[in-house]
């Protein structure tokens, strides 16, 4: 099983994967990760990867095998869709965030991108800030993403949760798992 | 049953260190090998420190294997560059207890200056490279690499790169190895590198690396994995995983020691095969030696020395077909930015209203060079703005570079500034140095440094005081502005160009980043009095967007309420508020 994660330096992209890989690794599969830090994090186009099975070795996934592409954001979807195996899923944390190439001017942000990639893949998408903000903590959105992807890649509901309950800061458990609830049942 | 932990490389190499029984570990921060000294710093059995620069870190953790414990030092690959003068004379002392420097390769430059290759250095310093190719092994090879060490009597380079060191793995954890200090004897012919003993070192040093070549082949890190004979890979590191990916079947000679080659187990594989090929990322450091020794083998006629290799590249030779699927879409790119509340922002924001150019230094700042601020025009490596400028005031005068400032942070200015600054002042230069000071060493995660008063450990300790310093060294103008104070900022910068006074001015205020801090203001626009006139979008703050409409809207979960922008906009549509 391939997934990528993609988003914007700052969204806790990695913290999903990790949780991804915490999960998989729980299930007795062999799991390899590989993750972004320093320079290329900084507000930048941030790409992790999750990989597990019988054996893994390469730690990253290519164009054309990503079986779940998880993307924070719709322009980040865009820019990785082409990663996606012909029956791959897309999951699009339905948000606009522009790029400062987009800001100065120097390029516009593509309209229709939804509709664009709901023509060629399977693309479901939640307002994860929208939910999160409707639970009282904005910063809980990659919960309800992670709650949405975890539909699409398996597993039992109760072996997500004692991950996410591990991995969260233990003030934040009842409201991350709330999240995860509400993306699990968009 | 062992415990089993999924692991980063970075994570895997500080267990390895422990259950090495290391006791004494010294580095400096630098992308990918960072979160090494943060993992050791951990496990309470193990000193660890954050030293001003990589070569500091050398010396202290081989003062501390002379003593006759086993000692380790981690850097990126440039900071073997800074490390190199006691590297190559370690190289000729050998150690006392085991010595492994921790080098980090950055194929692919994710976060780095350049792409060099340090199984090169390596082999001119005549220092065996161990390299893993996965979590697992960098904490199995580490052990193998203290045992090397101490055997050959040499220290031993342990080379990742941003692969390994960012991935995670599964990882069988072991104990930490009882190992009693050795004793320390004075042996002036191996530890006091005067010509006389050096003569001698350098027969022990040939000596050496000829047992350890002829070793090589029968020991266990280097290994043959048999299959199809049609096709044979030689590789190491990651991008053994990438063949095992790409070609299951075929034959494999896995290097876990990249320097010195096994030379007959090389020759004894190539000639098991049909055709082999060397699979290796950069430079062609195993093809060439193989080739030299007349053997018919395939490396860079295939593939490229730059950038990171993978699977699909491999598949790509040896099928001639693409898995790919779909074509990429067009998309705006998404460069990394400076985030906001930023300080440097607010900095270089000064610089580029006063039509200034900076000589830039190595850290999240270098993002000034690129637009909307547009304001730096060199970065070389640590340290070099003030010596840049230095050259240029030199070369051209002081009228030339009275629209140049040298810009470099706290911790670069510790690392190997200071320096730089020595010179202006003996060497009478009169230049405006900018030391960006935000409190931390804040590309690489924020990590203490000597003007923090935190140590790695998060002991309280000494804070140098940085304008204490360059007063102390002779610099006769020191100022101490905040950096959100852009009218002192903008004031002292007249000031500086206009006289022929050496003068520093230290720009303060914390990395937006930094933990512990409250963000009580926030900045808010008003579409009413908005002009559309975009001068708050030319300070390039990814809170700041502008509407459908043309007028702009602050983010408010983003704004860090700075309140730069606030001072930008003559209109006074944008006001900074309590949250």
């Amino acid at each position: 099983m391939n997934i990528m994660v993609v988003g914007v330096g700052g969204q806790g992209t990695l913290l999903t994967s990790r949780i991804i890989g915490r999960t998989a690794l729980a299930q007795g599969f062999d799991v390899k990760l590989s993750e972004v830090h320093g320079m290329a994090q900084r507000g930048g186009s941030v790409v992790t990867f999750v990989r597990y099975g019988e054996r893994v070795y390469e730690p990253v996934v290519e164009e054309g095998e990503v079986d779940v592409l998880i993307a924070f954001e719709r322009l980040e979807a865009l820019r990785y869709a082409h990663f996606l195996k012909k029956d791959g899923t897309l999951i699009v944390n339905d948000c606009r965030i522009e790029p400062m190439t987009v800001v100065i001017g120097a390029a516009e942000y593509p309209e229709g991108i939804l509709e664009a990639l709901s023509a060629e893949h399977t693309v479901r998408t939640v307002d994860g800030s929208a939910v999160a903000r409707s639970l009282g903590n904005s910063r809980v959105l990659n919960s309800v993403v992670l709650g949405l992807a975890a539909r699409e890649i398996g597993f039992e509901k109760d072996a997500w949760l004692s991950v996410l309950r591990e991995t969260v800061p233990p003030k934040t458990v009842a409201v991350n798992e709330a999240a995860f609830n509400a993306g699990y049942g968009a | 049953m062992s415990e089993k932990k999924i692991m980063l490389g970075n994570d895997a190499i500080a267990r390895g260190a422990y259950e090495a029984g290391v006791k004494v570990s010294s580095a400096y921060p630098g992308t990918p090998s960072t979160e090494i000294s943060e993992f050791l710093a951990t496990y309470p059995e193990v000193y660890t420190e954050w030293a001003p620069n990589e070569k500091v870190a050398l010396e202290v953790a081989a003062g501390a294997s002379y003593s006759g414990v086993r000692a380790l030092a981690a850097m990126k690959h440039v900071g073997l560059n800074v490390a190199s003068d006691p590297l190559y004379s370690i190289a000729y002392t050998g150690v006392n207890g085991g010595l492994v420097i921790v080098v980090a390769d950055d194929p692919g430059i994710a976060s780095s200056q350049n792409e060099q290759d340090t199984r090169m250095i390596g082999r001119s310093a005549h220092i065996p490279v161990i390299e893993p190719s996965d979590s697992q092994e960098a904490k199995d090879l580490l052990l193998t690499a203290f045992e090397i060490s101490e055997e050959y009597d040499t220290p031993v380079i342990f080379r990742t790169t941003t692969k390994l060191a960012h991935s995670q793995s599964i990882v069988t954890l072991g104990k930490r190895c009882d190992v009693p200090d050795k004793v320390y004897e004075r042996d002036v012919k191996k530890y006091v590198m005067m010509p006389a003993s050096a003569i001698g070192r350098h027969k022990v040093v040939e000596a050496r690396e000829d047992r350890l070549s002829a070793d090589a082949s029968s020991l266990p890190l280097n290994r043959w994995e048999k299959g199809d004979t049609k096709l044979g890979f030689i590789t190491s590191g990651v991008a053994y995983q990438y063949v095992k990916e790409a070609a299951p079947t075929a034959s494999v000679l896995k290097l876990g020691m990249v320097n010195p080659l096994p030379r007959a187990l090389i020759e004894e594989f190539v000639a098991s095969c049909d055709e082999v090929i060397v699979f290796e990322e950069l430079e062609p450091v195993i093809e060439e030696q193989v080739k030299s020794w007349g053997l018919a083998v395939k490396g860079k006629e295939l593939f490229t020395k730059q950038g990171e290799y993978s699977a699909n590249m491999l598949k790509k030779v040896l099928t001639g077909k693409d898995a790919a699927v779909f074509a990429p879409a067009a998309a705006p790119a998404r460069p990394p930015i400076l985030c906001p509340g930023c300080p440097h922002r607010s900095v270089f924001s000064v610089l580029k209203k006063l039509k200034m150019h900076a000589a830039g230094d190595i850290g999240c700042y270098t993002l000034g060079a690129v637009a909307p601020l547009s304001v730096i025009d060199t970065t070389v490596c640590m340290g070099s703005s003030i010596s840049l400028l230095h050259g240029m005031e030199k070369a051209k005068g002081r009228e030339y570079i009275r629209s140049w400032v040298a810009t470099i942070g706290d911790s670069t200015f510790l690392h190997t500034g200071v320096n730089s600054l020595i010179n202006m002042v003996y060497n009478k230069s009169a230049a405006t140095v900018m030391i960006l000071d935000n409190r931390t060493t804040g590309m690489t995660g924020h990590q203490e440094h000597a003007a923090t008063g935190k140590t790695l450990k998060g002991e309280e300790t000494h804070a140098i005081d940085l304008s204490e310093l360059c007063r102390a060294i002779g610099v006769p103008r020191v100022l101490r502005i905040s950096a959100f104070d852009t009218a002192a900022l903008e004031a002292a910068l007249c000031e500086s160009a206009g006289d022929d006074v050496l003068t520093v001015i230290i720009a303060e205020a914390p990395c937006a980043l930094l933990k512990g801090q409250s963000f009580p203001n926030v900045c808010v626009a008003d579409a009413e009095k908005c002009k559309r006139c975009g001068a708050c979008l030319r300070i390039g703050c990814p809170a700041i967007t502008k509407t459908a409409d043309g007028t702009v809207r602050i983010d408010d979960a983003m704004c860090n309420g700075c309140g730069l922008c606030e001072g930008y906009c003559k209109f006074g549509a944008i006001e900074k508020r309590p949250r």
